[in-house]
């Protein structure tokens, strides 16, 4: 156990928002938690009593007949506002007191950093070349992630839960964001910030960052492990393989997204369109841990090899 | 005045040394009442002790400060700076617990970053020469420069975190939901545009940081389909190091002078601009899609309405 070297990724300026994301991710994910379930115990409750339904004012914050449902901005919001910039302003003097930003040597073309990062919060992406061409993780999926991202509103068809917390009502929603947010993107910013050493390999926390370490694995894709030797065998091979996970992905996409009534009843109010894209999405951010475990396990670099592009 | 019109004086008498009756008195043509002026003293000393009631103070706040609602009303609406608020906001709303502050701390954040920014650009020069020079000086002789760079690079940071946990809270509220759906879009576009503001920035003090994750970045850039040189089908449409994307992007085949310039560019004046674009479009959204979305009262599911196509 190296501490130093933990203490060393761990203290670098640069890293405190990974090292601060490890507790405020978690953090704010427990406090919306905890504000869903309240408001999933008032559904329960209201749920039973129909005649509860209709007096009450549907919320968990308390409410009296005769109070104002609306409160003058100023002074109520304004100094909610002005306490925020202050503490901000406090937190950022204290940050910049403390810690420097930090400076290299100067550019120098021919002297390659090792390793040699991106800026933190595109860490995922270049995890990400680990396991697909720099076409597909640096260009294709960011793009994938940004439509994605544009198109929720849009392909998200449960008109429930509209302005409040809650994790009943909207089960899939959550988890799928969730997944896509904190599972993938967040995670993989914080191995390729506190796992990938020299060479960008893997170093377990705790391990020596060792510049002469090498590691004796070789990566062999798919078709060489089944045995096609020849194109257009291998690209057609390779073909049926991301097609066959496309099936059995979309598959098992329909069969959470069809798991309860209510999923269904939401299903149903969606057009064919919203649930193409929905599955289209769906089954690419699944690749990805996929293509991950299938690298990470079984040493495998390619599953589709063509002339053009590799997957 | 006396040089100028001495007959002025030589037509009337001299003032006596007492003065006249009222105590006034009248010098170089002027006539002076001592118990006048001492009122209109006292007029001001008096308006001195309400600022408020000042025809200046009146011209610039033209709002009672009082707790009535009609005057902290207009304190809001009539005010540049805080029209974009609602005259009032969901009870509820007001707490921490509901939004976290992350969006507005995002906007603060923006601002001290604009502010620390334009500060570092007295001392900044976007050139090979002297970028690095410049920041070595930032750091030792200016004063409070290394302070100023230590909180844009912080507040920076700070940024990308507070805009992703805004987005985070907005999911999980389901605030994109009808009708605010194309705010929800927006949104995800000033978050790309905050990254791009970032990584333009990382570039800027020209070492090996830099230089390295920039080289990281843009060599991605390589690999796009069609327009770039390694990516698939590229060459196959003419793309070579000196025409596809990456070229575009740095002004170059490699991260050089020119790529410091437009990186420069990019981060200083383009971004931002487009930045300021979409928060305006999306802060006069957030109002006119209905205000902050909640804490909204909680529905049912025997009361979702059939699907209108």
């Amino acid at each position: 156990m190296d501490w130093h070297q933990l203490w060393t990724i761990v203290s670098l300026p640069d890293n405190i928002p990974i090292v601060g994301m490890l507790f405020i991710i978690p953090f704010f994910t427990w406090y919306a938690v905890r504000q869903a379930r309240a408001n999933d115990r008032l559904l329960e409750r209201l749920e039973n009593d129909p005649e509860l339904a209709k007096t009450h004012h549907r919320k968990v914050q308390p409410f009296q007949k005769g109070w104002v449902r609306e409160v003058a901005v100023w002074p109520y919001l304004l100094r909610m506002e002005f306490l925020a910039a202050i503490i901000v302003t406090i937190i950022l003097m204290v940050w910049s007191i403390t810690l420097d930003a930090p400076l290299e040597e100067p550019a120098n073309p021919s002297l390659t950093m090792n390793p040699s990062k991106a800026p933190w919060y595109f860490l995922g992406l270049q995890e990400m070349l680990v396991y697909f061409d720099p076409w597909i993780a640096g260009v294709v999926m960011p793009t994938l992630i940004i439509i994605g991202l544009i198109v929720i509103p849009y392909i998200d068809a449960n008109p429930l839960g509209n302005g409040y917390y809650t994790y009943k009502q909207r089960r899939f929603a959550i988890w799928a964001f969730i997944f896509g947010f904190i599972i993938l993107w967040c995670s993989m910013i914080v191995i390729g910030t506190l796992i990938r050493g020299p060479g960008w390999m893997w170093f377990w926390p705790g391990m020596t960052w060792d510049h002469n370490r090498l590691i004796f694995e070789i990566n062999r894709d798919l078709h060489e492990i089944v045995g096609i030797t020849s194109q257009p065998w291998i690209g057609i091979f390779g073909g049926m393989v991301v097609g066959g996970f496309m099936v059995v992905a979309g598959y098992a996409c329909h069969r959470i997204i069809t798991a309860t009534e209510f999923s269904r009843k939401i299903l149903g109010r969606m057009s064919l369109l919203q649930y193409a894209i929905l599955q289209g999405l769906l089954v690419i951010m699944l690749a990805l841990p996929v293509k991950m475990a299938a690298r990470l396990l079984f040493r495998i670099k390619y599953v589709w090899v063509t002339p053009w592009f590799n997957v | 005045m006396a040089d100028n019109n001495p007959t002025d004086v030589k037509d009337k008498p001299a003032a006596p040394a007492g003065g006249n009756g009222n105590g006034a008195r009248t010098l170089l043509g002027v006539t002076i009442d001592p118990d006048e002026i001492k009122k209109k003293a006292q007029i001001d000393l008096e308006g001195l002790k309400q600022p408020t009631k000042t025809e200046v103070y009146k011209s610039i706040f033209r709002v009672k400060h009082d707790q009535t609602a009609r005057s902290r009303t207009l304190g809001v609406l009539s005010n540049v700076f805080l029209h974009l608020h609602p005259a009032k906001v969901n009870r509820d709303a007001v707490r921490y617990n509901f939004t976290w502050g992350m969006g507005g701390i995002s906007f603060y954040l923006f601002w001290v970053l604009t502010w620390t920014g334009v500060l570092l650009m007295f001392y900044y020069h976007p050139t090979k020469v002297q970028a690095f020079r410049d920041i070595l000086y930032l750091e030792h002789d200016v004063p409070f420069g290394k302070l100023l760079r230590n909180m844009h690079r912080w507040a920076a940071h700070a940024m990308v975190l507070t805009v992703q946990l805004h987005m985070f809270r907005v999911f999980l509220t389901g605030s994109y939901k009808k009708p605010r759906q194309f705010n929800w879009s927006v949104g995800v576009i000033l978050l790309v545009l905050t990254l791009l503001l970032s990584f333009t920035g990382y570039l800027l003090p020209d070492d090996q940081l830099g230089f390295w994750a920039v080289t990281v970045g843009t060599n991605m850039a390589r690999a796009t389909p069609m327009l770039g040189h390694e990516g698939p089908f590229g060459p196959e449409l003419g793309m070579t190091p000196f025409n596809d994307v990456r070229f575009a992007l740095l002004g170059g085949s490699i991260v050089d002078a020119n790529a410091l310039l437009r990186a420069y560019i990019w981060h200083c004046i383009a971004i931002p601009g487009f930045a300021a674009i979409f928060m305006i479009v999306h802060f006069w959204r957030v109002r006119k899609d209905g205000g902050i979305s909640g804490p909204a009262p909680i529905m049912l599911e025997k009361e979702i309405k059939p699907v209108r196509r």
